[in-house]
């Protein structure tokens, strides 16, 4: 019998807002991180959602004092306050990991360079985030294209029920970049306009950036002021495409039926699925295909991209959070910018916030390499 | 030293339960299979030596000449162990230091001057570490689990651990583990198979 493993903290950084509770009252509000902005010299702007510079380094100044402000780049900021509510409600032990979850980092960083600079490297990054803290485990990053925000969760369960682990903190973050755009772009995967999801009329997608928080564990101590069990996980790859997912959603399929057997959980008692669709035209294709193998179709389903756009390694972790925040709050938020059906087959896509109970939640996400990942969590 | 415990708990179960079957090493231009060399070349360059490996193994797979070198690195040492078995149940769990970053750097040229700013898509979609585990279950079909890690440095324990536990969930019948390391001419491919 494996151990059972909750999350019962979280935060986020968001163009929406440096808490939750800021998010959640934007979202229910229906405003959207993504605008306009100009990323690369002698090109269009693109659709991003970014957050304020000039608000970020005031929050910053705010929560950190002048003495520990030296040396750290816009993104680490995002990071470090992401994690300093939950490391001051939560005590880092010997036994508790430290689990990062990025694409890229801090690739800005590479810009002109001849020689690699030490931060560029994913572990320097997470090994600086954990001095900061002081955690005494060596950091675990999660590198696993867009799915590595949701398996950053599975990690955090697996290494915790093989006894290696108490309890886990878990980062998830990448920022906008000329890197990352420039290369979408060359993809011809960013939409001209806001990204709609599922819609008829999408055209691909908005990058994004945030950060975001949990914090899981398997030893309750009754004062959380929730708890979602982390039931099952899985996180099986395509075998078809490195940058294309599977016609027949595969790997999504495969990964579904995986996490949702472990869970001991069957399609119709999922009540919310907090999906991928990342408004590019195979992505939401696929993920219509998939979830209709696994029989739940009928189940209300929004993605998140049309607040916060893809914000890559952060979008699992960060989409995750916002699904247990509807269900805490009865809730189910709007699959934002949907309006008329534009996959094949059917799919219960959330028009308008409406109030509904919430028990299980199924979240997804699939990207580059043909990875895909689920996990299903149940309120307590 | 209650810290630990856990971890030698684990070392216990695991030496009981897994077995490493077969280990191939790649570095210096050679590679070895379970302690033998079975390819050596005197080019110092990594893609003159992939080149030279892929002849001599007769791979005859010619998406292996699009993959950037880090894919060429796991996919060959992967190679070297699947063979043309069944691995239709066969996870895998890979990690490395560098994560994508020779490629990044060959990306990032592309884009540094406003004057040769040509950024390609078939050099970008190599800028994730995960990509080569997607190579690797493409050309065997494996539509298995999947996971990238990266670490400051080679980490045994941890793959073992972390694959340890898809063996006892039962999501995978075997797993293929690898440290798979590469930036510019500095490489070294550490792959084997672990069974219940």
């Amino acid at each position: 019998m494996n151990k059972e493993i909750y999350i019962t903290d979280y935060n986020c950084v968001t163009p929406l807002g440096f808490d939750v509770e800021s998010n959640w009252t934007a979202l229910l509000e229906g405003k959207s991180g993504v605008a306009l902005h100009k990323i690369i010299n002698d090109h269009d702007a693109f659709f991003v959602s970014k957050i304020d510079s000039k608000k970020l380094e005031i929050e910053f100044k705010r929560l950190f004092d002048s003495a520990q402000n030296d040396n750290f780049t816009t993104l680490e900021k995002m990071f470090l306050l992401s994690l300093k509510p939950l490391v001051e409600r939560h005590q880092i032990s010997n036994d508790t990991a430290f689990i990062l979850s990025t694409t890229k980092g801090n690739i800005s960083l590479l810009k002109n360079e001849s020689i690699l600079p030490e931060g560029v490297y994913l572990s320097k990054l997470a090994q600086k985030l954990a001095d900061f803290f002081g955690f005494k485990t060596k950091p675990i990053v999660v590198s696993n294209a867009c799915v590595s925000g949701v398996m950053a969760i599975s990690v955090a369960k697996n290494m915790i029920q093989t006894g290696q682990y108490k309890d886990a903190f878990v980062v998830a973050g990448d920022e906008i970049s000329e890197f990352v755009i420039s290369g979408f772009n060359s993809f011809q995967a960013i939409g001209s306009e806001p990204c709609k999801p599922y819609d008829k009329t999408r055209n691909g997608i908005n990058l994004g950036e945030a950060t975001a928080a949990a914090y899981i564990t398997s030893e309750l101590n009754q004062n959380e002021k929730f708890r979602f069990k982390v039931l099952g996980d899985s996180a099986i790859n395509d075998a078809n495409h490195i940058s294309g997912p599977s016609r027949t959603g595969d790997g999504l399929f495969a990964s579904v039926q995986n996490a949702m057997k472990e869970a001991k959980v069957s399609s119709e008692q999922i009540d919310f699925i907090s999906a991928h669709g990342t408004a590019t035209l195979y992505n939401d294709e696929m993920e219509a295909i998939a979830f209709n193998r696994m029989d739940l179709q009928n189940v209300p389903l929004n993605s998140m991209k049309g607040f916060y756009g893809h914000c890559l390694g952060a979008s699992g972790l960060l989409e995750s959070i916002i699904s247990m925040e509807s269900a805490l709050k009865n809730t189910l938020i709007q699959s934002k910018n949907f309006k008329e059906m534009g996959v094949s087959q059917d799919l219960n896509i959330i028009k308008e916030n409406q109030s509904a109970e919430i028990r299980y939640i199924l979240k997804t996400a699939s990207g580059f390499g043909g990875c895909n990942a689920a996990i299903i969590l149940e309120k307590c | 030293m209650a810290d630990v415990m856990p971890q030698l708990f684990w070392r216990n179960v695991k030496m009981k339960t897994m077995k490493k079957t077969d280990i191939c090493t790649i570095e210096n231009s050679k590679i070895i299979v379970n302690e033998q060399t079975i390819f050596e070349t005197k080019t110092e360059n990594f893609s003159d030596f992939a080149k030279e490996a892929y002849k001599n193994f007769e791979l005859n797979y010619p998406k292996f000449h699009k993959m950037d070198n880090l894919s060429k690195l796991a996919f060959m040492a992967s190679e070297m162990i699947l063979k043309n078995d069944d691995h239709s149940n066969t996870a895998l769990v890979f990690a490395n230091k560098s994560s994508s970053l020779d490629t990044d750097f060959k990306y990032q040229e592309s884009i540094n001057s406003q004057e040769n700013y040509f950024p390609s898509p078939a050099v970008f979609v190599y800028t994730l570490p995960n990509i080569c585990v997607g190579e690797i279950s493409i050309k065997h079909k494996m539509q298995t689990e999947n996971a990238f890690f990266v670490l400051d440095k080679f980490d045994e324990e941890f793959l073992n651990s972390y694959a340890a536990q898809i063996l006892q969930s039962g999501k995978a019948e075997k797993v293929l583990c690898g440290w798979v390391e590469l930036y510019q001419e500095s490489y070294k491919a550490f792959v084997y198979l672990l069974t219940t």
